[in-house]
Parts: C-alpha cells; sequence; structure tokens
C-alpha cells in the first residue's frame, strides 16, 4: 500500500533521510520509531507529496507521488507534526473546507458527520476550534485525515503533548481506524508501537537500522539465549547446580527478593534449548521453580541495543 | 469541472471567511473611509474654492483618487500581511501543501480573496462621484478608467504584499517590507530633479503613480496595463517560487 524504494532528502549539504526503503502491506499499523531527528518526518513528508525527495521513489497504492502528486494526495490522510488547524474556524466548518479541499465527493456534510462520530467530536462540532482542548484538536487533527477516507493514513507523533488519558483515548482511536485504512505513524515513545502498532520501523541518522514485527524484534534479541529463572532455595547452592547444567555459559543474579525468591539470567551457547535442562535440575535439585523464561527486553533495551550495534558496526566497518 | 475546481472554490470561501469574519478587515475599512472621505472633501473644497479654472467634473478624480492611493498603500499590508506568513505560523500551511490542491490554485484562491476586499472597501467610495453626479450629472468615461487604474494598482500592490507574506513566518515582517515596498514603487520618480537625466527615463518607467497617473485623466493606455500585469505576473510567479522552496529548504 505504502512504498518507499531508496528515499533520500537532503537540505542543502546535511543528509537528512539516506536511502530508505520499505513496504506498507494493506491494513498494517506501522510504526516508524526513531529519536528525535532522525528523518521520520521528513520520510512523512516526502510520502504526503509535502516535497519531493532527493532520490528515490514513493508510491500509494501504486501510484507513483512524484508523477501523479494529486492522485497520490487523495488517498492519502495526513496528520502533521504540529497539528494545524484554523483557531476561528468551528470543528465541523473546518472539517467541511478540508473535505472540500480533498475532494470528497456527494454530500460533504455526511463526510464531516461522519469523521467527527469516528472521532467523537459530534458535541464539539459548533465549538470554535482555538477553544478546545489539546486532546479534542488532536481528534479533529486525525478526523480531517480520514474525512475523505483514504486508504492510507499517515500520522505524525500522533499523541505528542497529550495527557496520559488522551494518550490511551488516542491509540484506541487510531486502533479502530486500522480497519478502516493502512497507517504508518511516527513516534519517538517506544511503549507507543508495542501498543498500536503490528511492525515497526526503526530509524537513526536517517538510515533504517531495524524493520521487524514487534514481537520478533523483541524475539531477536531475547534470541540471544537468554533465559530469566526465578528459584527460591539457598543462593550458592543453587548457582552451583545451574552452572553445572550441560550449556550453561554463564549465571548472572539479577535480583535477591525479600521473600528468599532469587532471580537469575542465565546465558546459554544452546539459547532457549537449555531451559528443558534448567527446569529438570532445578526440580531434582527440590527447589521451588517460580519461573523460567525467555528474557525479554523492553522496548527500551532494545532500542539502545539496535543503536549499539548500529554504532558498533560502523566503526567495524 | 465542476468537481475540478471545488477545492479551489472551498480555499477562496475559506480566505473570504477569514477576512470578513474577523474584525480586522472591518477597521481597515472604516480607517479607509474616514481618511478617503476626508480627502474627498478637502478635495472637492479646493476646487471649489480656488476652482484652477478647470472642470471639477472631468479634473477631480486625478486629484482625489490619487489621494486615496495613499490610503491604499497604508491599508494593503494590513491585508496581505497574513496570507502567508499567519498559515507558516499555524503551519497549517502544511495542510494545504498535502492536499490536491495545485500551488497556482492556493495563490489565486488568496489573491482573489485580497481583491475582493479591495473591491468592496474601494468600491465604497463610488458614494462620492455619485453625489456629485445626482447634483450636475457628467460624463462617466474618466471616472470608469480611474476605478480600471485602481483595481489594476491595487492588484499589483496585494500581489507585491502576497509575495512577501511568503517569505516569511512573522505577519510584522511582511507588512513592514510591503509597506516599504508599494510606497517606493508609488514614489520612485517623485523628485525628478535627484534624478540624472538617463535614468529618469527608466525610474518613470518603473514607478507605479507615473501609470497610474493618466488613467485618472481617462487615458487607457496598453502600455499602462502592460505594466500592472506584468508587476501581478512577475509577484506570482515569485510568490510560487517561494513556496516551492520548502523542496530545498525542507521547512513550510
Amino acid at each position: 500500500m505504502i512504498q518507499a524504494e531508496h528515499l533520500t532528502k537532503d537540505y542543502g549539504l546535511f543528509r537528512a533521510v539516506d536511502d530508505v526503503s520499505f513496504r506498507v502491506q494493506p491494513g498494517e499499523i506501522v510504526g516508524l520509531l526513531g529519536p528525535n531527528g532522525s528523518g521520520k518526518t521528513t520520510i512523512m513528508r516526502m510520502l504526503t507529496g509535502f516535497f519531493a525527495p532527493t532520490d528515490g521513489t514513493c508510491s500509494i497504492a501504486g501510484v507513483d507521488i512524484a508523477s501523479d502528486p494529486r492522485q497520490a494526495r487523495r488517498m492519502i490522510g495526513y496528520l502533521p507534526e504540529r497539528v494545524a488547524l484554523y483557531p476561528d474556524m468551528s470543528v465541523q466548518g473546518f472539517l467541511a473546507f478540508i473535505a472540500k479541499v480533498r475532494g470528497v465527493e456527494g454530500r460533504v456534510q455526511g463526510a464531516v458527520d461522519d469523521a467527527m462520530e469516528v472521532c467523537g467530536l459530534t458535541p464539539m462540532a459548533k465549538r470554535q476550534i482555538g477553544k478546545l482542548s489539546k486532546g479534542y484538536r488532536q481528534r479533529v487533527g486525525i478526523a480531517q485525515a480520514i474525512i475523505h477516507q483514504p486508504q492510507v493514513l499517515i500520522l505524525d507523533e500522533p499523541t505528542v503533548g497529550l495527557d496520559p488519558r488522551q494518550i490511551v483515548d488516542i491509540r484506541s482511536l487510531i486502533r479502530t481506524l486500522s480497519g478502516l485504512a493502512t497507517v504508518l505513524l511516527s513516534t519517538h515513545i517506544l511503549p507507543e508501537v508495542s501498543v498500536t502498532c503490528s511492525r515497526v520501523i526503526i530509524l537513526d541518522k536517517g538510515h533504517v537500522i531495524a524493520e521487524d514485527s514487534v514481537e520478533a524484534l523483541t524475539e531477536k534479541t531475547a534470541g540471544r539465549g537468554e533465559t530469566l529463572v526465578r528459584v527460591s532455595g539457598t543462593e550458592n547452592d543453587i548457582l552451583a547446580a545451574v552452572r553445572s547444567t550441560a550449556g550453561v555459559e554463564e549465571v548472572e543474579v539479577l535480583e535477591r527478593s525479600r521473600g528468599g525468591v532469587l532471580a537469575l539470567a542465565v546465558r546459554s551457547t544452546r539459547g532457549g534449548a537449555v531451559r528443558p535442562h534448567l527446569v529438570r535440575t532445578l526440580v531434582d535439585g527440590g527447589w521451588s521453580v517460580h519461573e523460567v523464561s525467555p528474557r525479554l527486553m523492553s522496548l527500551e533495551d532494545l532500542f539502545v541495543d539496535i543503536l549499539e550495534r548500529a554504532g558498533r558496526a560502523e566503526r567495524g566497518a | 469541472m465542476m468537481a475540478a475546481i471545488r477545492p479551489f472554490l472551498a480555499l477562496l470561501t475559506k480566505e473570504l471567511r477569514g477576512f470578513f469574519a474577523s474584525p480586522l478587515v472591518y477597521f481597515v475599512g472604516a480607517v479607509f473611509l474616514a481618511l478617503s472621505g476626508y480627502y474627498f472633501y478637502t478635495n472637492l473644497n479646493a476646487f471649489i474654492t480656488f476652482g484652477f479654472g478647470e472642470s471639477i467634473v472631468e479634473h477631480l478624480w486625478q486629484r482625489l483618487y490619487s489621494d486615496i492611493v495613499r490610503v491604499v498603500i497604508t491599508v494593503i499590508p494590513l491585508v496581505t500581511m497574513g496570507v502567508f506568513a499567519e498559515e507558516k505560523h499555524l503551519g497549517t500551511v502544511e495542510l494545504l501543501y498535502t492536499t490536491p490542491l495545485r500551488d497556482f490554485e492556493i495563490f489565486a484562491a488568496k489573491f482573489l480573496a485580497c481583491m475582493a476586499v479591495f473591491v468592496v472597501v474601494v468600491g465604497s467610495t463610488l458614494l462620492y462621484p455619485a453625489l456629485i453626479y445626482r447634483i450636475e450629472p457628467f460624463d462617466c468615461s474618466s471616472l470608469v478608467s480611474v476605478y480600471l487604474g485602481l483595481l489594476l494598482l491595487i492588484g499589483a500592490m496585494v500581489s507585491i504584499g502576497i509575495f512577501l507574506s511568503s517569505l516569511t513566518e512573522s505577519q510584522l515582517i511582511a507588512a513592514m517590507f510591503t509597506y516599504g515596498a508599494v510606497l517606493l514603487l508609488w514614489n520612485l520618480s517623485w523628485n525628478e530633479a535627484a534624478v540624472p537625466g538617463d535614468l529618469l527615463a527608466i525610474v518613470t518607467q518603473l514607478c507605479a503613480f507615473d501609470h497610474f497617473e493618466p488613467f485618472g485623466r481617462g487615458v487607457i493606455d496598453l502600455k499602462d496595463v502592460g505594466y500592472f500585469v506584468a508587476i501581478m505576473t512577475l509577484m506570482g510567479w515569485s510568490t510560487m517560487r517561494s513556496m516551492e522552496s520548502r523542496q530545498w529548504r525542507g521547512r513550510r
């Protein structure tokens, strides 16, 4: 549905986006994740036709943006990073304007009512936009993006600056929209992608440094063979037993809880395959096993890890 | 056909609404009409008192409307300053740039909306000649030509204002530069003695006053019409280049 091929964007001598390629399949919610300044907004502006790439191409549902920008833009709903609205217009007046500008065919009022309904704006229809709370303004921003029933929704940091409740609201709104359109959203907040996205593209300094499903990415780092073990008993005995288990390389004590439960990180040459053996060792030793599981990294850990590895690869090269 | 220009009409309507629903235009209109009314009164009075040996109904216009242009110059920056600067400041220009609207349509809608403001405000000054006509009917041809001249002059000045507004996010900066530019354009040849002879020919060709003045005498010269149309074209072209600068500046 969205296809980016070797996108590159230079601002003068500064290369903001460097040879970025990715695809988004119909119906997916994909997150563009990266620190501020990693090129997220620039990529989105190329996809929406705000400006053209220095090099490379992008297309929306098979329509090339450079060769037919008007047709491509008709298929895109876009929420810019700085939600830009006309403060002195009413909610419905603004949405009607956007509907007409975006070439909604047939009854504009119907499209406006639908968009307000989906975004929970109906009670605010006649309110002046400048007098709305930030959460409601964000909803107006999303409503204008979906008003022409686009096939593709591009949302640049849709929850930035909202309070926790509004964030939850907007995220569930985005998930609702996923049935209606393909969604590409950007964020620098990690939990956001795990909550809303099915797939994530991680960017740093204008490069794609990783691209996978949220689960697979987490698994990738978990696949280094670390196992989390929670077990209660005498620390030294347990450590000795675990170390003697075949395939165990290294054991690290993560935590000693007051209830006497020991949390261990076990690294093994055999990866996850060591777990059944570990369980047997511990059970045979008579200790109470509370948990044996792959040691999952949080997305924060994952992100830092990927950045570090990318950095090492760069220095190594 | 209708469907093709519907987005353009929607933007034009929004622009018009932006002007006529905001107090600024009414304050601008009030100040404009107060000043131009004062110029009408004083010009008419001067004619009646001193006579100048000229027919009032034929010669009042060129004096009156040169004075009215001074008021036009004062208010033009106030109308055009926000056209792009405010959209850039609010960030809404990013919305416009990502709709199916062409850059030219965006410029045209904004230009026409500004012109509509001036058609209403300057059109109100038709009251003054109408008053005289009631007392003594006269040949309206020079009046028609002076209003055509005003329309062209305002079109040229508005296009300058829109261009300068497209260069900045600050309405104040846009207004100040517009004021400077249109005032200079109008006054370029005001002191003929200060300009060396060879240069004078060029300076008068560039000066808006010299091209407007014949309209006040009832003379419509293609050369003068062309001058104003050329400014509008140049400024429209420049505005579109300025809109395109997002391509390489990466900013709005």
